[in-house]
């Protein structure tokens, strides 16, 4: 075993900042849907609001972190053979007992089935909450900028769809992230930068 | 070096004076008790007034000496003919002919009614609409409190001390002094347009519920604009008039007012929309800028008028003359009271129910408000609305409206399935009031139309809305957006829009709790699975 340095500063902050911005979105998100009351109602709107440009701003840097560096690459889709593999992983070996089909390295820091779920985040559910939230931010110049047949009920139907596969994303990332490395290793590594990783082969 | 320090010091002090002047302008003064009238004519010197008068018209006639074109003017004006044509539907309205869920119809029942038009003697068919003399000038112009007309006068005032009713009333008019009321003529004030737009409906605050005697002296808590302790509004300072003609009429009602800030000589003259001062975009700027954003679809009204009957005057909400004509076993009237001691039964009208700082109903209105006519057909079965008016989501040009809704049981032609009017008023054995016989009392005014009546009647539940604009609170006390951005808010009844924080799609919340809280289980079932399986492995 030995200690990699496998996120950058960066990418910690990024990975943070996110995590924050998004639960505290989803919080507010329901409070306006009207799922609970904590904020009020206005005070809600405006936090989601503040945290929604919070968070484009956060992502265009982002993006161009993962353009300039290369990191993008990482989110590339595996063969299916190798997410199978993972599925069988998680789904009896892990019971029984196997070992871990991915082995993670500095330049495959994701396993298969992790980087099918960030491309799906990225190229799916993120678009999907971005789109719709826009549209429904700048409901009132819809107008203006000549959209029509659209409503705002259909709107705010995918977005809330959107935020629940986030909620479910999270719930899943939750469990992954915490409860399959020995001593909340992955966490450690999330925090520090450094994970530690199996050398022998 | 003196010179440029003397010239600071004077910019300086200039500049204070300046802001404290500007200031001084902004802020009213604070003896409001005495009206300074800054009026050039000060009509007690006047010598066509320094006589006495017998009778109203004769005030008038002197009146009319100097403004020759006044009586003119008012011949063209809905306070004058108590009609109206709607350029949109052509149909007649107005007073005259409009049928309503409180003392019905007009017709019929003159002298009493007509104790608020503005002019002397329209007591009967045969009132001449065209004489001069019978404008009544001081019922609007009379600055002395003392002019009021007599209930049942046909337009007249008490010219000797009077009792109301006629035969036993407890209240005393006094004989007014017309000649000190003329010679004080001024400008129309809360208290002249008051004296009969409070009382609509036949008494103080029963008909509109944002408009009875407490706006007479309001607080700007009451009404932030007419608060004698702020702005200090008179009705006419929105409902601005040219040559007697007043703007701002129920019967065309402008529900958006997209037009500018009004500015003279520059834009058309009325004030009486919120829009014409305070444009399409009066709030602050705020992160969600809602607010601003809202008015395109949502009146002034629907959050500035958090309630309506605020001033301590209950307004009242039902009027049920189907129970009206019940008297004592030795054939005495009855008057019942509820605990708030407003008069919820008696024989001359029925029930009533009456509230005070009632919630508004809410609507999408257009504008473009149809009065029900007298011939048109009803279903007795369902609720008959006397008003009804355009407006909904997909139409762009309505906006959510406050309405206080008046509810009631009136009397409807049973056969023919029309409404039927009612001769209440008068002295002759037809009158309701007099007969306590609604046979007689519908022949007679149904005759009198010359409307079908078949001489069946029943009675049926009717609505009407009355658009609010009046009782505007500080905007510390408008509405909130969870008052209607929740499960149960105001907005409650307005289906056809989606309304954030309070619709969802249900498959949508279905689903996706289901997922949650299935990955949830989900992970905590792998999880469970993965420590038997660990202990398991270690046993062995």
């Amino acid at each position: 075993m030995s200690s990699v340095k496998f996120y950058t500063r960066f990418e910690r902050f990024w990975h943070w900042t996110q995590a924050f911005l998004i639960i505290s979105m989803l919080i507010t998100g329901f409070e306006i849907h009207g799922t609970f009351a904590l904020f009020g109602y206005e005070q809600a709107v405006d936090l989601h609001i503040i945290f929604a440009w919070s968070l484009i701003v956060l992502w265009i840097f982002a993006i161009f972190w993962h353009l300039t560096t290369g990191e993008w690459r990482q989110y590339c889709a595996s063969c299916s053979s190798d997410i199978l593999a993972m599925v069988k992983y998680y789904s009896f070996d892990i019971f029984l007992g196997g070992g871990h089909p991915h082995h993670k390295t500095r330049a495959e820091k994701l396993n298969p089935l992790q980087r099918m779920a960030y491309l799906a985040l990225h190229l799916f559910i993120a678009p999907l909450l971005w789109i719709s939230g826009w549209l429904y931010l700048f409901y009132s110049y819809w107008d203006v900028v000549g959209i029509s047949g659209l409503s705002l009920g259909s709107v705010a139907m995918v977005h809330t769809a959107a935020a629940f596969l986030i909620l479910t994303f999270l719930v899943a990332h939750l469990y992954l992230a915490l409860t399959m490395s020995e001593k909340m290793a992955d966490l450690k590594a999330m925090l520090t930068g450094y994970q530690e990783i199996d050398t022998d082969n | 070096m003196k010179n440029t320090l003397f010239r600071a010091v004077c910019c300086a002090l200039s500049g204070l004076l300046l802001s404290g002047s500007l200031l001084a302008s902004l802020e009213k003064p604070e003896n409001q008790s005495e009206p300074i009238s800054n009026s050039t004519a000060d009509h007690s010197k006047f010598e066509e007034l320094q006589k006495e008068f017998g009778k109203g018209p004769e005030v008038t006639k002197a009146c009319l000496g100097c403004h020759t074109e006044a009586s003119k003017q008012l011949h063209q004006t809905k306070h004058w003919n108590w009609k109206f044509t709607n350029p949109e539907t052509g149909q007649t309205l107005g007073k005259s002919t409009i049928v309503n869920n409180f003392c019905l119809s007009v017709s019929t029942n003159l002298p009493r009614c007509t104790s608020c038009h503005i002019g002397y003697g329209w007591k009967d068919d045969t009132f001449d609409f065209t004489s001069e003399v019978n404008v009544d000038c001081l019922v609007c112009h009379d600055t002395t409190g003392t002019y009021k007309k007599y209930p049942a006068g046909a337009g007249h005032p008490a010219y000797v001390d009077k009792p109301f009713p006629p035969k036993g009333g407890k209240k005393i008019f006094k004989a007014v002094d017309l000649q000190a009321v003329a010679q004080s003529v001024g400008k129309t004030s809360r208290e002249t347009c008051g004296a009969c737009h409070f009382y609509g409906g036949g008494g103080d605050g029963v008909k509109h519920g944002d408009m009875d005697s407490s706006m007479t002296n309001p607080d700007k808590q009451l009404d932030v604009h007419m608060g004698t302790d702020g702005l200090d509004f008179v009705c006419a300072d929105c409902h601005t008039t040219d040559g007697h003609e007043t703007q701002g009429s129920r019967y065309n009602i402008t529900a958006k007012d997209t037009h500018r800030i009004d500015i003279i000589g520059r834009d058309d003259k009325s004030r009486a929309s919120c829009e014409s001062c305070h444009g399409m975009t009066p709030h602050e700027e705020t992160i969600n800028d809602k607010l601003n954003d809202h008015t395109d679809r949502v009146a002034c009204q629907t959050c500035h008028i958090p309630k309506f009957a605020r001033g301590g005057k209950p307004s009242k909400t039902w009027w049920d003359w189907s129970t009206a004509g019940r008297k004592t076993a030795d054939g005495k009237h009855i008057m019942e009271k509820d605990e708030n001691g407003y008069v919820t039964y008696v024989t001359k009208k029925g029930n009533f129910e009456w509230g005070e700082n009632l919630v508004p109903e809410y609507a999408w209105l257009s504008g473009n408000i149809r009065y029900r006519e007298l011939e048109e057909k009803v279903d007795p079965e369902s609720i008959t609305a006397l008003n009804t008016f355009d407006g909904s989501y997909a139409d762009k040009d309505s906006r959510i409206w406050p309405f206080k809704v008046m509810r009631g049981k009136q009397p409807y032609d049973k056969v023919n399935n029309t409404l039927a009017i009612a001769h209440l008023f008068g002295k002759d054995k037809d009158a309701y009031w007099k007969s306590y016989s609604w046979d007689k009392a519908l022949a007679a005014a149904m005759k009198n139309v010359g409307a079908n009546f078949s001489g069946e009647y029943g009675f049926l539940e009717t609505t009407m809305h009355w658009p609010l604009a009046h009782m505007i609170a500080p905007k510390e006390e408008a509405l909130q957006c969870s008052d209607c951005h929740a499960k149960d808010g105001r907005l409650a009844s307005l289906t056809d829009f989606y309304l954030p924080g309070r619709d969802s799609n249900k498959w949508v919340d279905t689903i996706g709790w289901l997922a949650v809280v299935g990955t949830i289980g989900g992970v905590f079932t792998h999880g469970f699975g993965r420590l038997v399986a660990n202990r398991r492995r270690k046993r062995q």
